[in-house]
């Protein structure tokens, strides 16, 4: 009942008759062009300079940035990293370029891996990404059966692996290339990340950590 | 929630004597308007994307209808739920209804205006639904017993003393006050009502017709968790928030971050559609999207339609010079500030929020801050025509005004008259060029001077450069 009353008062205030097809034709035409915006000219450079801008921004997001030469470097970089912070956990996604490492490292650090969903409690966790934005230094990630959304939430600290390759300029390149992948059901949930937690809400006053991670550390794999 | 909009004077009186209150007030004036100054000057673009934001919503406005249509078919699609509010009562039992039907004991909420606005916690704590707010400040808040006094910035009119009495009195732990302490004793304690919860209501900063998705915007990560971990996924949203596609939303994001807090973007930005999926390991299994209208829809077509295209970032309360002074909770119901004073009186009518239109001194400030450029004084100028014209202000006003439409309206009466006043001010003021104390102006001069007129009026100085053949 409601449903009708709503559209009818809107009807009726948007001088709607019953040859409605103009207003029809351009809500149509609107969803099929998904058409850009304004783009900032920001981030309209040169893939390399891309690249710069996204670290740049990265840093003032506060989040660490790890360089890493090859994928299979990551296991080594995840032993350091938490070892450097007296974590024996990881908890891991289970992609399929996440399998396929070496993760010996770990194991002579004595650092427990397990691929599961997050709980509470839980201290470090390692994903993967589907794109960086330079724009404003965010991650995209997508959910999915081998890459549960808990993982970006729960744990204290998140790893996350950022090919550089998948740097783009701005977020409507990441919009297309979802659309790219999915078609046209998006993928149940779409995280765009930019540094760790944080609240103000005490005094206006930036406290890091506040229900997400207190670390956001990205292993940029230069490929 | 209570309204008390008919008490904005005492209120706001009473708020410019407390003490505390003008201390945490102090740091919205030094916080918000320069971060977001510093944001709109790294974006040079700024300008042009504040005019596409009004086109592209005005262009949504008549439309409306038709991507409400088009979001509500892709949320099935993505094995979601819609559900139409026409008004809070039809909301709340709505909600309750999906809570019961997987039998909830508690509901983490993200922070929600459309739920304050609902009165929605009442509702389901009234019905045996425990909701826990998730947000740091509302969460400081829930505590307390207290309302949001700000639109994102909840906890704002608090200071660090009263968090940390709030906190030592509901935690059972030693009393601190370092805000990284107590946002870490939240933290703790809010863990495990996240895992608890059945049922995670947030709310959407924007609904994608194309996808079928909604859009959260936190710092915290608290919505994230909130609609995560739980059974049950509820978005309580308003009808004006549909966009048409990505790149529509991707617009007002831009705008949105930089115009509420300065931020380049928000921490978190997350879309949903639908349910969990399968093979999925987390996520909601069930996803229901309550688009709430409450008075929206009458605004369309209405002299009041440029107010839906607010994105609700705050920049209009955040620069308002008497939202500064007196705080948000002066104002009496859930939106404070200018856009609150347009919005409140068609939501809770004119008869009782007629006061809010009139809090301002009109100095532009909200409308040129605005992202979507929302004429907000204009829009409060309707508010005061509809309130004259039902008869509602004090006598006091209504006989003021019409006194001077009397005067005004024949101008033999009003030059003599004009002349009379400015020569008698200025003889009052004396050389200082000063009024300290004006019969019927104590409003304005028990606080300050009155600047005294030169002595003439505007006609007879035209008169006199005509005469002596000067340029104006």
């Amino acid at each position: 009942m409601s449903r009708g009353e709503i559209l009818g008062n809107i009807r009726s205030g948007v001088n709607y008759n019953k040859d409605d097809s103009q207003r029809q034709q351009a809500v149509s035409n609107r969803l099929a062009a998904k058409a850009d915006n304004l783009i900032p000219g920001r981030a309209q450079l040169p893939f390399a300079e891309q690249v710069e801008l996204f670290k740049a921004m990265v840093h003032e997001a506060l989040a660490e940035l790890i360089e890493l030469d090859s994928l299979d470097q990551v296991p080594q970089a995840c032993a350091d990293w938490l070892s450097s912070q007296g974590i024996k956990q990881l908890i891991s996604a289970s992609d399929s370029e996440l399998t396929a490492l070496d993760w010996n490292p770990l194991e002579q650090q004595q650092i427990l891996r397990t691929e599961r969903v997050a709980q509470a409690g839980d201290i470090a966790s390692l994903t993967s990404s589907f794109a960086g934005i330079a724009e404003t230094g965010t991650l995209m990630l997508h959910s999915g059966p081998q890459s549960p959304t808990t993982l970006n939430f729960l744990p204290d600290n998140h790893m996350v692996i950022l090919r550089r390759s998948t740097i783009v300029g701005v977020y409507e390149e990441a919009w297309k290339k979802t659309r790219e992948k999915y078609g046209n059901t998006m993928p149940r949930t779409v995280n765009m990340i930019t540094g760790p937690s944080r609240s103000a809400d005490i005094e206006q006053k930036l406290q890091m950590g506040a229900h997400g991670p207190k670390n956001l550390i990205i292993l940029m794999i230069n490929d | 929630m209570q309204i008390n909009t008919p008490f904005f004077k005492q209120r706001a009186h009473d708020a410019l004597a407390d003490e505390n209150l003008q201390k945490a007030l102090g740091n919205l004036k030094a916080g918000f308007p320069e971060k977001r100054a510093i944001a709109v000057d790294r974006m040079p673009e700024f300008e042009e994307l504040r005019n596409q934001g009004r086109d592209l919503k005005n262009h949504i406005l008549e439309h409306l209808d038709l991507y409400l249509e088009q979001f509500e078919s892709k949320v099935i699609e993505n094995g979601g739920q819609v559900h139409w509010a026409r008004t809070s009562e039809d909301a709340n039992r709505i909600i309750l209804d999906l809570c019961k039907q997987v039998d909830a004991k508690t509901v983490t909420k993200g922070k929600s205006m459309v739920t304050e606005e609902i009165g929605l916690n009442d509702f389901l704590e009234a019905n045996g639904v425990q909701p826990v707010e998730t947000d740091l400040g509302e969460y400081i808040l829930q505590l307390r017993g207290d309302h949001p006094s700000h639109i994102i910035a909840p906890a704002i009119h608090l200071n660090l003393e009263d968090v940390s009495e709030t906190f030592h009195k509901n935690h059972n732990r030693p009393k601190s006050d370092d805000p990284a302490v107590l946002m870490q004793e939240a933290r703790e304690v809010l863990r495990d009502k996240f895992v608890a919860a059945d049922v995670g209501i947030t709310g959407a900063n924007f609904c994608v017709a194309e996808t079928g998705s909604t859009i959260i915007v936190t710092n915290e990560g608290n919505g994230d968790l909130t609609q995560t971990l739980p059974k049950t996924h509820i978005v309580v949203t308003s009808i004006e928030k549909v966009v048409p596609t990505l790149e529509d939303m991707t617009l007002f994001l831009r705008l949105l971050a930089r115009s509420a807090t300065g931020q380049e973007f928000t921490v978190y930005n997350t879309l949903s559609t639908g349910s969990r999926r399968e093979g999925d390991q987390d996520g909601p299994e069930n996803f229901h999207v309550v688009l709430v209208d409450n008075g929206r829809s009458e605004m369309v077509g209405s002299e009041f339609q440029d107010m839906l295209r607010c994105i609700r970032c705050s920049a209009c309360m955040n620069h308002c010079p008497v939202y500064g002074a007196v705080g948000g909770h002066s104002y009496g119901w859930v939106y404070p500030g200018p856009m609150g004073s347009v919005l409140t009186p068609q939501m809770i009518g004119i008869e009782k929020g007629g006061m809010l239109p009139n809090a301002s001194t009109f100095c532009g400030k909200c409308e040129s801050v605005c992202p979507v450029k929302i004429p907000l004084p204009k829009l409060m100028r309707h508010w005061r025509e509809d309130e004259f014209q039902k008869h509602l202000q004090p006598k006091a006003a209504r006989y003021g005004l019409a006194g001077w439409a009397f005067l005004a309206k024949r101008p033999t009466l009003y030059k003599p008259y004009t002349r009379m006043a400015s020569w008698f001010m200025k003889r009052l003021a004396g050389k200082k060029g000063r009024i300290k104390k004006l019969p019927l102006a104590g409003g304005w001069t028990d606080w300050r001077d009155m600047p005294a007129p030169q002595g003439t009026t505007f006609m007879q100085s035209w008169k006199e450069q005509q005469k002596n053949g000067e340029q104006p």
